[in-house]
């Protein structure tokens, strides 16, 4: 049986229906994704949700859709009283009579052979396919039902499903897959070994590889629960808040500079020091969210409450000479009302900024009403050109005695005051109008605080009317949206791929959710459970689907080429900052001190140089010396008009705006970074020179680089061309010491002497191959 | 042209067949260096690129001489002599229209007309007027076509380069070599489709960003990879001290065996790729310095740009570059010259700049075109603004500044489709309004795309729910300049 027999046969047998309103058909999508014009692709029960929506959204609601300017014919396809409603021009027609697709005008205009009557018009770009012209006629064959979109309806915990005993399952969450696999007639694989395990998990939960030690002491641990143990132990280390913090750095658009051309030096670090801490001590999702929103507005707000609300300061901030104040300033509110849309409600809100949104139920009216929760703070679009500022008001100052007493999460490294910048609402200072076009002078009606009621309506009876008000309205859990996006979230940074694949967007041009039931299982449980981000990764990593081996078979690459339904565990390229982690760990060079100010590691000359205008203090890139250079990746300075190149060519982001997914790509720019930049290049000499010093056997330092990198054994094989490489490199630098002495010069880190110099030279060598294996890049 | 067209069919034909059909590697060298990443990127259905070859292309590549800091087109292209005549005198109210002014100049009391300190003369078959401080552009008048109606919405330096680099003016959308990269890949399996050249002239300079580079929201293989004068031209390109080229192909090969265990381990097909990846570089490594040796380039040719060709990191050292990578198959080379925002002393660094950048611009029209690649490259040279027709700061015959003006500026083309030898546009008599024919940056933006065979309606992608092109929702192909 072919591949798409296999999914008809599939789709006409199994249809799920769940108490939740959300009908659950995955399969439908493998043909419209695959190009399938079969018509008997065609699932026998057509969900509104999940097949007919998706259609008429892309291709339909721009011109037919809730943006009521923009609207043609006054015809809207959005709502069912606009579907159902007479025809203008000839009220004896309905634009779709439930049950008669011939008599629905809508379907009429979709296979008319006239080019003018048909629609989408071609010129749009927009034409639906065959399938999808007999996926709507049948969706009006079978009633036309209309629903409200899946992720506004709250999340109810549904039933876990019954899984095969015999797949292992451990906990719900190997319930929803196991019992999905099986639908689509999938089985998942065995564990992983307990050494790829083991790196895996490191990564995930610290971003730092397994030492030798833990290693060995993971494969000596017998007892049935080794590995959970494990995993407490990684997430109660301090280095699992920067791995959280990594995330949360780019949805807050984190940087060190103000962003726009001159871009000076600003600090914020004390913030994404708080930003570890709250991670490691592990505040519920819900604390960690108020304080961030809302923290100067709780009741006599501590000093730490203050500062955590600088995630909507991160925003840029010009110091161009002669901008128009209001201009910028607009842009600053803009900015924390398009991140609190796409950072906590995955709704692309900014579209809707300028105009009614185009697809989601979000008016131009609905977003200034949102932009009013941010549009009080007593601030300026221009304080003053470069150096005007490090923190522009409102600010707050950190001294050594806050460091000492209650701020003692800050690394704070001599006795300056900081000054960090933070929020502040003056009710009273100005009314929030609509903007015409989103034109900062082009007032429109005042507006109050407000959420898109088809969200969550924002009761004021509940909830104040500030940004307090807004994070209990995020918290309330009649909100379908705050717990499900950050689970998906946390899915998607473990699985490289979320439930939902578009974890910024939850509207109607988002994708479905692959596993509905499961992302509203998870919801339910982390809410409920207290929003315990710990718990919840915990969950997670000890399931059985979580531990799978990522071998790929053949047939199921084919059978689910991106690995939606979860058969495998998938192989991801470690992010820009992680791969650097991996590499200084493994050669022991890392400096695992926490937080503090930015450092400027090794750079290629001129990145800054280049492009500055000369102005300002960081106009020339003065690269810090000793300790400084062995960071962690998360610590690297962010000039945002010149980011680290090593970072960027690893998408890394700019952290120009909210960022909510990186991509992964695999460049030829990429292996040249891996291959030159002299920060890996010192550490292959670290380790090469400490352990060439070693009282081991050669095979065994062989071995031992090995494993300290791959966080394994090698296989025999690979064992036997290690050897052969590395014989023939000491040949070659035998030949040429010359050589041997060049290449060892690599890095700043203190020379270590060794007893001969063509043997630590092929060390070396044989290390920077290691650090460029592939599998070294991925987790 | 007959001939051209069907090349270009058939390479989208190749593009597009490689995409749906994900080839293997072996194949992707024919395609952008890149593109084989598009093969195996993570999500195929969002990287083909939609609504290709709607036309034949007018133009292959493009080399845009971006002039950063806005040249006055009062005293380049746009010659005003009742500006001289009412020097001093009060900008009426009536031309100046409400036009918002930046906060340098928004509090002065007065906006005195200051005429140009610089001679103009017509050149060429149309009569084109040009300043004297531009005497070899002017000697290719009958080359290039001058729209001296360019407009902007931005009205300082960021946002208006980052507004005609990506179409907007806050960032983070791709920028127009990213899209080009991403519609049209690169026609050399060796090196970028989109490479950045920097250079700064002795001018009051406003810095450039990375995001006007950027890939944006597209693959980050569609990124512009910055050229640079160092020893490095490419970041990282070159081998750790002590590692020759046999010892970097010694490693490539152990990397290669290993990778390859491991593909048969986990059978995950982004280890090819790698494999692939690093093949590249290493070809990358060999072509990028013989690319940039311009030690080699013949006297006849040092002449066209001039002796500063030769100095490494120079505006005419980058001409020269753009033209041998151009040359070379990169789809889109952008260059960027600093230092042409005359707040004040505009006589002198408007003389230091021209004499900076005249003599190569114009030598890389003459170059392209008498070795043939004129017709099928586009150069573009142009600000991101103009400059006032009134005064900043002091008043002087001889020396005054000139504030940021969004509503019409200078910019000339030349090659790739463009009408040779003309005048586009006209402004008033003063040097502040378009009368005819005002070309906005989103129409700019339309026609370059049409040039190179897009409808810039159709080349979109799609990003959190929303269809993304580079017109956002406007543009016109302004079709008086096409030939």
């Amino acid at each position: 049986m072919t591949n798409a027999q296999l999914l008809i046969k599939l789709a006409k047998n199994k249809i799920l229906v769940t108490s939740s309103a959300i009908v659950l058909m995955g399969i439908g999508f493998y043909f419209f994704t695959s190009g399938n014009e079969q018509e008997d692709a065609i699932p026998d029960v057509v969900d509104f949700n999940f097949h007919v929506r998706p259609i008429l959204s892309d291709r339909c609601f721009k011109c037919h859709g809730p943006d009521a300017n923009k609207r043609q014919a006054d015809l809207r396809l959005d709502t069912e009283e606009g579907a159902f409603a007479a025809l203008k021009e000839d009220p004896s027609k309905h634009v779709i009579v439930a049950g008669d697709p011939m008599q629905s005008a809508l379907y009429a205009r979709l296979i008319t052979t006239d080019t003018a009557e048909v629609m989408p018009p071609p010129s749009s770009n927009l034409s639906l396919t065959k399938t999808e012209i007999a996926i709507i006629k049948k969706w009006i064959s079978q009633g036309a039902k209309y629903k409200k979109h899946w992720s506004f309806i709250a999340p109810v915990r549904p039933k876990i499903p019954v899984a095969d005993e015999d797949l292992n399952p451990r906990n719900p969450i190997d319930h929803f897959i196991f019992s999905k696999l099986d639908e689509v007639g999938m089985t998942p694989n065995p564990e992983a070994s307990r050494e790829a395990l083991l790196k895996r998990v490191s990564m995930d939960i610290t971003g730092l590889p397994p030492t030798i030690e833990q290693q060995e002491r993971f494969l000596a641990d017998q007892s049935p629960n080794a590995y959970e143990k494990v995993v407490d132990e990684l997430l109660s280390s301090k280095h699992y808040g920067e791995k959280m913090a990594i995330q949360w750095m780019d949805l807050a658009r984190y940087a060190d500079s103000h962003g726009y051309q001159d871009d000076g030096l600003r600090t914020m670090w004390p913030w994404r020091d708080w930003v570890i801490h709250a991670f490691n001590s592990n505040y519920p999702f819900s604390k960690f969210l108020t304080w961030q929103i809302a923290g100067d507005l709780l009741p006599n707000p501590t000093k730490e409450q203050l500062l955590a609300t600088g995630f909507n300061r991160n925003h840029k901030i010009t110091q161009e000479g002669g901008v128009i104040d209001e201009e910028y300033r607009i842009e600053y509110v803009s900015d924390r009302t398009n991140t609190f849309g796409k950072a906590f409600l995955a709704i692309t809100l900014e579209c809707a900024k300028c105009h009614d949104h185009k697809y989601d139920p979000v008016s131009q009216k609905d977003y200034y009403s949102m932009f009013a929760f941010f549009d009080k703070v007593p601030e300026k679009g221009l304080v003053g050109t470069i150096d005007a500022s490090f923190a522009d008001p409102p600010s707050m100052k950190i001294t050594s005695a806050d460091v000492s007493t209650v701020l003692n999460f800050i690394n704070k490294k001599d006795t300056m005051d900081v000054s960090v910048m933070i929020m502040k609402d003056s009710l009273s200072i100005r009314e929030t109008q609509l903007l015409r076009r989103g034109v900062y002078d082009q007032k429109a009606d005042t507006v109050q605080m407000a959420t898109p009621a088809a969200i969550l309506s924002y009761n004021t009876k509940k909830y104040q009317q500030n940004r307090l008000g807004l994070a209990r309205w995020m918290i309330d859990p009649e909100n379908p949206l705050t717990a499900r996006v950050y689970v998906n979230r946390i899915w998607n940074e473990l699985f490289g791929r979320g439930l939902v694949k578009t974890s910024g967007d939850f509207g109607m041009q988002g994708e479905l959710p692959s596993h509905p039931e499961l992302l509203d299982w998870l919801a339910v449980e982390f809410r409920e459970t207290g929003w315990d981000i710990k718990k919840l990764i915990r969950l997670i990593v000890t399931s059985t689907t979580y531990r799978q081996s990522a071998k790929r078979p053949t047939d199921k690459a084919q059978k689910d080429p991106d690995n939606k339904y979860y058969s495998f565990f998938p192989r991801l390229r470690l992010s820009a900052e992680l791969q650097r982690d991996l590499v200084l760990s493994a050669a022991g060079i890392i400096n695992p001190e926490i937080g503090g100010p930015s450092v400027k590691p090794y750079q290629p000359k001129g990145v800054w140089e280049s492009t500055t205008s000369g102005r300002g203090e960081l106009a020339k890139y003065v690269q810090d010396k000793g300790d400084k250079l062995y960071r962690r990746g998360l610590y690297n300075f962010i000039k945002r008009t010149a980011p680290p190149p090593s970072l960027l060519i690893m998408d890394a982001s700019t952290r120009d705006q909210c960022e909510v997914t990186r991509s992964r790509t695999n460049t030829p720019l990429q292996a040249l970074v891996l291959m030159n930049d002299p920060q890996l290049l010192e550490a292959a000499r670290v380790l090469a020179q400490r352990t060439a010093n070693m009282k081991l056997s050669e095979d065994q330092k062989l071995d031992r680089m090995f494993r300290q990198v791959l966080c394994r054994k090698a296989t025999e094989n690979e064992m036997k061309m290690l050897k052969a490489y590395y014989q023939q490199e000491k040949n070659k630098f035998t030949l040429h010491k010359e050589n041997a002495e060049q290449f060892l010069k690599a890095g700043e880190f203190e020379q270590i002497k060794t007893k001969n110099i063509a043997e630590t030279a092929a060390l070396m060598q044989v290390n920077q191959m290691i650090f460029n294996l592939d599998e070294t890049t991925v987790k | 042209m007959e001939n051209q067209e069907k090349q270009f069919r058939l390479n989208v034909t190749r593009r597009h067949f490689l995409t749906k059909a994900g080839l293997g590697f072996g194949s992707a060298a024919l395609g952008s260096m890149l593109f084989k990443d598009q093969l195996f990127g993570v999500d195929q259905q969002q990287t083909i690129p939609l609504g290709l070859a709607q036309y034949a292309p007018k133009a292959k590549r493009i080399i845009y001489l971006f002039q950063n800091g806005a040249p006055s087109q009062l005293e380049t292209f746009d010659y005003k002599p009742l500006l001289n005549k009412m020097h001093g005198e009060e900008l009426p109210a009536s031309i100046r229209m409400g036009q918002r002014l930046t906060g340098m100049t928004a509090n002065q009391e007065k906006f005195p007309l200051v005429g140009s300190t610089f001679g103009f003369s017509q050149h060429g078959q149309s009569g084109a007027w040009i300043s004297e401080l531009f005497p070899n552009i002017a000697s290719i008048a009958d080359d290039i076509c001058i729209v001296k109606t360019m407009n902007t919405e931005a009205i300082n330096h960021d946002p208006a380069l980052t507004f005609f680099q990506t179409g907007a003016q806050q960032g983070n959308r791709p920028s127009m070599g990213a899209w080009m990269s991403y519609g049209l890949g690169s026609e050399n399996s060796n090196l970028p489709s989109y490479t950045v050249l920097l250079s700064r002239g002795r001018g009051n300079g406003q810095g450039v960003y990375s995001k006007l580079w950027t890939n944006g929201f597209l693959d980050s293989v569609h990124q512009g990879v910055v050229f640079s004068s160092g020893e490095d031209p490419v970041l990282y390109l070159k081998n750790p001290e002590g590692h020759d080229k046999q010892s970097r192909r010694d490693m490539l090969d152990q990397l290669a065996k290993f990778n390859s265990e491991a593909f048969e381990n986990f059978g995950d097909p982004e280890i090819n790729t790698r494999i692939k990846q690093y093949e590249m570089s290493y070809r990358m490594q060999s072509a990028v310095p013989e690319l940039t040796d311009l030690s080699k380039e013949s006297d006849t040719t040092i002449k066209l740009y001039g002796p500063d060709c030769l100095v490494p990191g120079t505006y005419a050292a980058n001409c020269l570059l753009a033209r041998k990578l151009s040359e070379s198959g990169v789809r889109f080379v952008q260059l960027y010259h600093q230092g042409w925002d005359t707040h004040g002393n505009l006589a002198n660094d408007m003389r230091m700049q021209a004499e900076d950048v005249d003599r190569a611009s114009a030598g890389l029209i003459k170059d392209l075109k008498q070795r043939g690649l004129l017709d099928e490259t586009l150069v573009i040279w142009g600000g991101e603004f103009g400059r006032t027709n009134y005064c900043q700061g002091k008043i002087d015959v001889a020396n005054y500044g000139r504030d940021h003006h969004p509503k019409c500026f200078s910019i000339w083309m030349a090659g790739g489709g463009i009408k040779p030898g003309m005048v586009y546009g006209e402004t008033d008599e003063f040097g502040y309004n378009p009368i005819k024919d005002p070309v906005s940056v989103h129409d700019f933006h339309a026609t370059v795309l049409h040039l190179m065979g897009i409808n810039h309606e159709q080349l979109t992608y799609r990003h959190l729910g929303r269809r993304y092109r580079l017109t956002d929702v406007a543009g016109q192909v302004v079709n008086g300049i096409i030939a």
